[in-house]
């Protein structure tokens, strides 16, 4: 059970939350459910991310875990018929309460896709937009400090300092994705979402991002979505895997892929499904 | 933004402008909103007026006259073959002019009157009574009702378009007797001050040099021109009837706010006018020779039907020429072409002619079929090749699509019991395409249906009065009538150009339901 | 006799002869394959029907290009030959009166009611009778010839082991490529006939002094100095440009953005009908409410100015018909053109980019402004470009509303002239085509498709260039 700090409290009893990294938990969601329409897509899912640490959420196809990523910064609001329900606290703050601004909420929580996307535009400008539409640099000077950084924390400023002013579109995959993570980070957020940052990516791209991963894990709260379990192994302390919109099991990695408690979780693991 | 804080300061820094943010997001939205209400509003606008101008002309006046059909006017000198009373547009004629000297004797007086009471309807009125005549020869020497339009400017009078008039009813009048000059003195205490009143409202919105507003006063089948007016007296002109029906009768007065000479109808004619719609005379009725005249240098007896038929065989032309080679095109480019430079070639032509000006087609037609190879001008066989080439890339990209969205699975299951490849596109996919292409081909065809710019220059113009019988008649379309008929000074012709518009919208709307209902029927998701 | 082959109805008699030679060339040909299945007794290439279409290919094809001879040069060699023999009193006539005479001979030969005209014109029309006649005579003795031929060849190559499917089907590829090859026929017409009367009338008058002249009085005087319509081309095209692209840019916008589901379908295609409608309807609209609104609001500035002290003369011209309400309307008209193609591009704009601009924070409107917006540009532009090229080239609207007088003015209220309204009046009256008149309208039509070719071909090109990139 999670304690800490007078923090949340998991209502699902059998679902024992190690503590994985020393500090608190920076999000906590409470009986999450989502309806696409009719359907539901989630079942009152209860689950906490602590900060400065990656969680990873595994399980098949369609199971839901990419439409719980996109609770965290109210992507879902973007689709049409979608209704999220339940409490994601955030600092207190349920941020699906109608006063926040889904807006301000994206700003402090960065998100990164499936596919590269870059926009059209120069790579300088794929990283500055941010930082520009939230007037978060005083100037250029702030604003070439601000793309600098975020591209050295993503790695890919040695590979791309001469020619900022190339389109995004022109860098290979796994540039273009270290670029989503730089144009993410650039807007200083607390917590980064990755939905399955690396199924585009050939093997050398999916080192390099894991490494990524891994380094920015000291400063944010990482949640990454995943269909690789040697990948969830590799970069996440935490795992929690989803069967049919519910969560099964949830705990430190290591034990979730040496001894799953759950029947479900280790036929997936071992391939009996997925 | 260094390691150790937490990093809540640019999320503050965000909330700084945020409000900012949010107002630009609803002014953009609005914006939107906006470009679409003006665009539909500019519809509305469009659509009303027109439907408004065509609702007034889909009614019209007509006047009945009594007539004895006597033999020495109808077939003078014997002249008792059909042919010969059908052409007697004269001898009607008189018969009407007659009957309506006898109405109003007092226009026996002058020329001038006696040209103005003719003018309530015009010879060519007549004809339809007169072929009537000459199909049933034992109604000569009877007695029949004959029922003419009544005069296009005079019939706007009566509709309240032409002529800026303000009623209102007077006093219980008594009156003296004719004066020297002619006038009746009226009197009754009070009785014009609400026509006073009246006058001094309709004074308030003319310029300052504008004439004073005549007043006709009407009580019944008789009516008079108002001067001198005070509270208790005017002094009345009488222009038709007796003064004695203006006794204790509470006349109605007209304010006419445009002076006489401007006006497309006299004094004398309202007060007719009047006077035979008291009769019971006048009867408004449905504006059916829209759809069974022809085209006429008189509103009233104008139609569409010459154009309605013209439209129809220039359609028939363009639907033969266009509609095969345009699918047969399609299928050579869908399903056998090699991709090679012509193909290439012809499909930057196709799309290229598409959105080549309408008018182009035209000189091209000018050019080619007229001067070229010397076929008529005016013919519906021309048109409709003009509009054939027009119309042909239109149905090819229609056809394509429709030829693209049938599977592939269907082609290699016909190819794979050994159909050949004519025998796969032929039996198999052709089928399948074919509601889409036919939608396509229709679609093509409504377009070429309003097209009025290329007809014009193969002088498709010209006025034609019978209705074409066959692709190589002189005739014209619809579009281009409703060009002509817009050109025409007169006011009559705007709310009959509109209707015309409405029926080449309503034959534009039927394609397209076709179209719609087509689309329904055989709709299929692969 | 001859006169009599000289009245003969040719246009139905040859679709009936193609009609019946080709079902009897099949006829022919089925039986003879079935006849030499029966002798053979051996598996053929082709079904018998196929044999038979062979025949009546070889059969047909032959006499259907014999009658499209027969419609293109019949009347002409007929009238030449006519004409040849005319008396020497004929040699007077011009061009177009010998042309009408022989017109009305031509329908009195057709009517055969030529009784009361004078003897020269009934003798001449029996000689044209009899001229037909022996037209028609050879025609059909040609097609008829023509046909056996053709039966008795095709016929004789029947064989078992004759591939009459693949010829047949070959025939069939060869006719559809014709009919594709009608666009690059039509294309060629069209750049022909303008090119040819263009370069006579450039004989007359000099392409600079067309393409640079200030003073146009085509109908009276003969000045041909296009430079005036190609202003009030220019004037009218961004007046109706400046009416439709941002409400077509914004109505695009806030359907594929803004609008619900439900509402998008009903909108959507209540704006194509604005594309639907005749452009005649507008010119109606145009003439009947929007140009005596902007005259009286013209008036009315003028007016308003003088009083104010602000000018002593009116300062608007305040025409009947004016560049303005020509413009307005057609910018009307042109709105779906950039709608309906700015939405489609707009729609193809990936959702993951507009994801991506979300996820940092943008608020919708940036995300259209600054992401999509810039995405979609390329297809955004040809959208206007093939909007211009429907305005420069759209004729109805101009014709009734923008006026006739060439001249070059800024103020939108008075009346200018188009291109297309100069040809559209040149072309209406009745002249020859020897007159540089005439000329004039295909050198300003030439000017308008090479114009308007421009436009569309730039345009088609960053679609296309467009479409490949997203898809």
């Amino acid at each position: 059970m999670d304690t800490t700090q007078g923090g949340p409290v998991m209502v699902d009893d059998s679902l024992t939350l190690p503590q994985a990294s020393d500090a608190g938990p920076r999000i906590d969601c409470r009986n999450i459910k989502v309806f696409y329409g009719e359907a539901q897509a989630i079942h009152d899912v209860s689950i906490s991310f602590p900060d400065r640490a990656v969680t990873s959420l595994i399980g098949p196809s369609g199971c839901g875990k990419s439409t719980f990523l996109r609770c965290l910064n109210r992507m879902n609001d973007t689709i049409e018929n979608c209704r999220v329900e339940g409490e994601i606290l955030m600092d207190g703050e349920n941020i699906n309460d109608a006063d926040i601004d889904p807006v301000l909420l994206r700003s402090r929580v960065g998100m990164v896709f499936q596919k590269p996307n870059p926009f059209p535009k120069s790579i300088y400008d794929n990283i500055a937009y941010g930082p520009r539409i939230h007037g978060l640099a005083n100037g250029r000077e702030d604003l070439d400090a601000i793309v600098e950084k975020s591209l050295r924390r993503a790695g890919l400023w040695d590979e791309v300092k001469d020619r900022l002013m190339a389109p995004g579109t022109s860098l290979s995959g796994g540039q273009q994705q270290r670029l989503c993570i730089a144009r993410a980070i650039a807007v200083q957020p607390e917590v980064i979402l990755m939905d399955e940052p690396c199924s585009a990516l050939d093997p050398i791209a999916t080192a390099r991002i894991e490494e990524l991963i891994d380094d920015l894990r000291s400063r944010y709260c990482i949640v990454i979505v995943t269909h690789s379990m040697q990948q969830a192994a590799r970069v996440s302390q935490r795992t929690a895997f989803f069967h049919l919109g519910h969560i099964v099991e949830l705990g430190e990695t290591n034990q979730i892929f040496t001894n799953p408690r759950e029947k479900r979780t280790e036929d997936y693991i071992t391939g009996r499904y997925g | 933004m260094t390691d150790t804080a937490r990093p809540s300061t640019p999320a503050t820094a965000a909330a700084k402008h945020l409000k900012r943010r949010r107002a630009a997001d609803g002014r953009f939205r609005y914006y939107g909103l906006s470009a679409i209400l003006v665009a539909l509003g500019a519809l509305a606008i469009l659509v009303l007026t027109i439907g408004s101008q065509a609702l007034s002309a889909a009614t019209y006046n007509v006047v009945r006259y009594d007539i004895t059909l006597d033999p020495a006017v109808i077939a003078p000198d014997g002249a008792t073959r059909p042919e010969d009373i059908s052409r007697n547009v004269e001898g009607f004629y008189s018969l009407v002019r007659d009957n309506l000297l006898a109405t109003f004797p007092e226009a026996q007086a002058d020329r001038e009157s006696r040209r103005e009471l003719s003018d309530f309807a015009t010879r060519l009125a007549v004809l339809p009574t007169a072929r009537m005549v000459a199909r049933n020869p034992e109604l000569v020497g009877g007695a029949i009702t004959l029922t003419a339009p009544l005069n296009d400017d005079l019939d706007l009078y009566l509709k309240g378009q032409g002529v800026r008039e303000r009623k209102v009813k007077a006093g219980t009048v008594s009156v003296g007797q004719a004066g020297e000059d002619g006038l009746y003195a009226l009197t009754g205490a009070g009785a014009f001050d609400p026509l006073l009143a009246a006058l001094v409202v309709a004074t308030d919105d003319l310029a300052d040099d504008a004439s004073a507003p005549g007043v006709l006063l009407t009580a019944g089948v008789s009516t008079g021109r108002l001067t001198n007016i005070t509270s208790a007296s005017a002094r009345l002109e009488l222009l038709t009837g007796q003064a004695q029906d203006f006794a204790n009768a509470r006349p109605v007065a007209r304010i006419i706010v445009s002076p006489e000479a401007e006006r497309t109808v006299s004094d004398h004619q309202i007060a007719w006018t009047l006077a035979l719609k008291a009769m019971g005379r006048v009867d408004r009725v449905l504006r059916t020779t829209l759809l069974t005249n022809s085209d006429s240098t008189y509103p009233e007896l104008a139609g569409g039907l010459s154009a309605i038929v013209g439209s129809l065989l220039t359609m028939l032309v363009t639907a033969l020429v266009a509609m095969p080679i345009g699918i047969l095109a399609a299928v050579y480019l869908e399903e056998f072409a090699p991709r090679n430079r012509i193909t290439e070639f012809i499909e930057v032509n196709i799309n290229n002619l598409a959105a080549v000006p309408s008018i182009v087609f035209g000189l091209l037609g000018a050019a080619l079929y007229i001067n070229f190879l010397g076929m008529p001008r005016s013919a519906p066989l021309v048109g409709g090749l003009v509009l054939a080439l027009m119309t042909f890339p239109v149905v090819i990209i229609a056809s394509r699509a429709a030829l693209k969205a049938v599977p592939p699975s269907v082609r290699s299951g016909a190819l794979a019991v050994g159909a050949s490849q004519m025998q796969t596109v032929f039996h198999h996919v052709v089928p399948l395409a074919a509601p889409g292409m036919l939608t396509g081909a229709i679609l093509g065809m409504a377009r070429a249906l309003g097209e009025t710019a290329p007809l014009l220059l193969i002088g498709m113009v010209a006025f034609v009065g019978d209705v074409p019988k066959g692709p190589m008649d002189e005739s014209t379309v619809m579009p281009v009538l409703i060009f002509s008929w817009s050109n025409n000074a007169e006011r009559a012709w705007e709310p009959l150009t509109a209707a015309l518009i409405v029926i080449l919208l309503a034959f534009l709307l039927l394609m397209n339901g076709l179209v719609v209902f087509l689309r329904r029927k055989y709709e299929r998701r692969w | 006799m001859l006169q009599q082959l000289g009245q003969l109805p040719m246009g139905w008699l040859l679709i009936a002869l193609i009609a019946v030679f080709g079902s009897a060339a099949f006829f022919m040909g089925r039986v003879r394959a079935e006849s030499l299945l029966v002798a053979t007794n051996v598996r053929m290439h082709s079904r018998p029907n196929y044999h038979g279409y062979y025949v009546a290919m070889w059969t047909t094809v032959p006499i259907i290009l014999i009658a499209i001879a027969y419609g293109i040069f019949a009347e002409d060699l007929t009238r030449s030959q006519l004409t040849r023999e005319l008396p020497s009193s004929f040699d007077q006539l011009s061009q177009a009166e010998l042309r009408s005479y022989l017109e009305s001979v031509r329908l009195a030969a057709g009517t055969a009611a030529s009784a009361g005209a004078d003897r020269v014109f009934q003798a001449i029309t029996n000689r044209y009778l009899e001229l037909r006649g022996m037209v028609n005579a050879a025609t059909l003795g040609l097609l008829g010839l023509l046909a056996a031929a053709g039966i008795f060849w095709a016929q004789n190559r029947l064989k078992p082991d004759f591939r009459a499917r693949a010829l047949v089907e070959s025939g069939m590829e060869l006719v559809l490529f014709l009919c594709a090859g009608v666009a690059i026929a039509t294309t060629a017409g069209i750049v022909l006939s303008l090119l040819y009367e263009s370069l006579q009338f450039f004989q007359k008058v000099s392409a600079w002094d067309f393409l640079t002249g200030t003073r146009w009085n085509a109908q009276t005087e003969a000045e041909f100095g296009a430079l005036p319509l190609f202003f009030g081309t220019f004037m009218i095209a961004l007046i109706a440009m400046l009416v439709a692209a941002p409400i077509g840019l914004f109505s695009a916008i806030f359907l594929s953005e803004y609008a619900s589901p439900r509402a998008r379908a009903w909108i959507k295609p209540i704006l194509e009908i604005l594309a639907g409608i005749p452009t005649v309807v507008y010119g109606f609209f145009a003439l009947l409410v929007v140009a005596p609104a902007i005259r009286s609001a013209a008036i009315w500035v003028n007016e308003t100015v003088i009083q104010l002290g602000l000018a002593s003369e009116p300062i608007l011209a305040a025409q009947p018909t004016s560049a303005l309400a020509a413009g307005l309307v057609m910018g009307i008209m042109v709105i779906p053109f950039v709608s309906s193609l700015s939405d489609d591009v707009i729609n193809a704009v990936p959702q993951t980019l507009r994801d991506a601009a979300y996820a940092l924070g943008a608020t919708k409107s940036e995300t259209v402004k600054q992401v999509v917006v810039p995405a979609a540009l390329p297809g955004i532009i040809a959208a206007l470009l093939l909007a211009v090229s429907r305005a420069i080239g759209e004729t109805m609207i101009v014709v009734m509303a923008a006026g006739k007088s060439a001249r070059i003015s800024m103020d939108p209220t008075s009346d200018l002239t188009t291109i297309t309204v100069q040809i559209v009046s040149l072309m209406t009256g009745e002249t020859g085509f020897d007159d540089p008149k005439t000329l004039s309208a295909f050198a300003l039509g030439l000017v308008l498709f090479i114009v308007t070719l421009a436009f569309n071909v730039v345009a088609l090109r960053v679609v296309k260039k467009y479409r490949e990139k997203y898809d």
